[in-house]
């Protein structure tokens, strides 16, 4: 403060700095979702299922960099005294566990359904024939068509007690 | 415990009074914190999402769910489209956020309505493009406790698609709603010149974070239920 000038200085050289930096944190984060949409397109025509989770493991590096990107520069984590970034990002590590334990469990009830629930399995082979024509529908959009899928709407509905017998 | 703080003076001095330890205010330390315990929530739903997709055998393709755009024809099918938009929209919001917060720190008024202005109408867009989203698919038969889709493998599916898709995307929305009217209280207050009297903009700060964990938990929302 004692010396204005300086100070000036120094000020306008961390204006530059910081706008600099939002420049560059704004592109990243549209790269990375413009990446992120590119592979999405990608997938929609790719039926083989080991590419497809390649890709799945792709956007989510993607999509942890964009929140570390969010995080760090724009929400300022990085500039902040290290104790207060480990206060914040330890608690948060246990989403490691959470997410792995969860998602684990998640497929062993699966696999467990599979094995030992056959109407389970049997359910989730059978397929509905009626909704066929309803996309058949949705493709070729005249009016006819429309009344049509109104219909099939309805019979959806009828559907639905099945559907929860199911689950 | 002992041995490192003695081993380097400056954390003992750090941690022994007279300045914050943080270095930071103590609202914004909070913010922090409140932001990390939402973190949690908003994992706690993704990751039952994630739980029950897996412990099912079949599931709608998103592709096929989310693929209708606004005043597109009968028929014509945009998947991802729209919803890139709406991300655009987000991470735009946010750069004028952090603009703001720039224009705070160096006690820039305009600069600062300014930015909060593009923000609150980012925040509005998302807002509308949501609700179109929302009124449209209902339309289409989804809503809590009914799923008109079909599993991507065309088999029957259960209504958990819809259930979490309306509650999380749902939650969110609610974020980003309040988001927009606390972004609204610091326009009015910069407005009355009430961060000029106060000398600092911390405030705008506050509420920054706050919008961009909106951003953030987006960027898991979109990718998890779009993407993947």
């Amino acid at each position: 403060m004692s010396h204005p000038h300086n100070a000036d200085a120094n000020h306008e050289a961390n204006n530059a700095a910081v706008m600099a930096e939002i420049k560059k944190v704004t592109i990243l984060l549209s790269v990375l979702t413009i990446v992120e949409l590119i592979l999405g397109f990608w997938m929609i025509g790719i039926s083989s299922a080991s590419l497809r989770l390649a890709i799945k493991g792709v956007i989510i590096i993607l999509m942890m960099s964009k929140a570390f990107y969010i995080v760090a520069y724009f929400m300022h984590l990085k500039h902040e005294v290290k104790n207060l970034i480990m206060t914040i990002i330890v608690p948060l590590s246990l989403f490691v566990w959470f997410i792995g334990a969860f998602l684990w469990d998640g497929s062993s009830f699966k696999n467990l359904r599979n094995t030992y629930n056959p109407y389970f399995k049997e359910q989730s082979t059978i397929k509905v024939e009626k909704k066929e024509s309803e996309h058949g529908a949705a493709t070729h959009g005249t009016e006819k068509h429309e009344a049509v899928k109104h219909k099939s709407g309805a019979g959806e509905v009828k559907q639905k007690p099945a559907d929860e017998k199911y689950y | 415990m002992s041995t490192s703080t003695t081993a380097s003076p400056n954390e003992a001095k750090l941690w022994g009074g007279g300045k914050s330890p943080f270095n930071l205010e103590y609202g914004k330390v909070m913010m922090w914190y409140f932001l990390m315990s939402d973190a949690f929530t908003f994992g706690a739903f993704l990751i039952s999402y994630g739980t029950v997709r897996f412990s099912t055998n079949g599931w709608p393709d998103s592709n096929q769910v989310f693929r209708s755009f606004p005043f597109a024809p009968e028929g014509v099918h945009a998947p991802l489209v729209f919803v890139s938009i709406m991300t655009f929209i987000l991470i735009v919001s946010s750069v004028t956020m952090v603009l703001a917060v720039h224009a705070g720190h160096n006690m820039d008024k305009k600069g600062v309505v300014r930015n909060m202005i593009l923000t609150i109408i980012g925040g509005i867009a998302f807002l509308s493009c949501q609700a179109w989203e929302w009124n449209h698919l209902f339309h289409e038969g989804a809503w809590w406790g009914s799923n008109p889709f079909l599993n991507a493998d065309g088999t029957a599916s259960s209504t958990n698609f819809t259930n979490f898709f309306f509650t999380i995307t749902g939650f969110h929305g609610f974020h980003v709603f309040s988001g927009v009217l606390i972004n609204i209280i610091m326009l009015i207050m910069t407005l009355l010149d009430k961060f000029e009297q106060r000398g600092h903009y911390l405030m705008i700060e506050k509420a920054g974070l706050y919008w961009h964990f909106v951003d953030l938990v987006w960027v898991f929302v979109f990718t998890i239920f779009y993407l993947l």
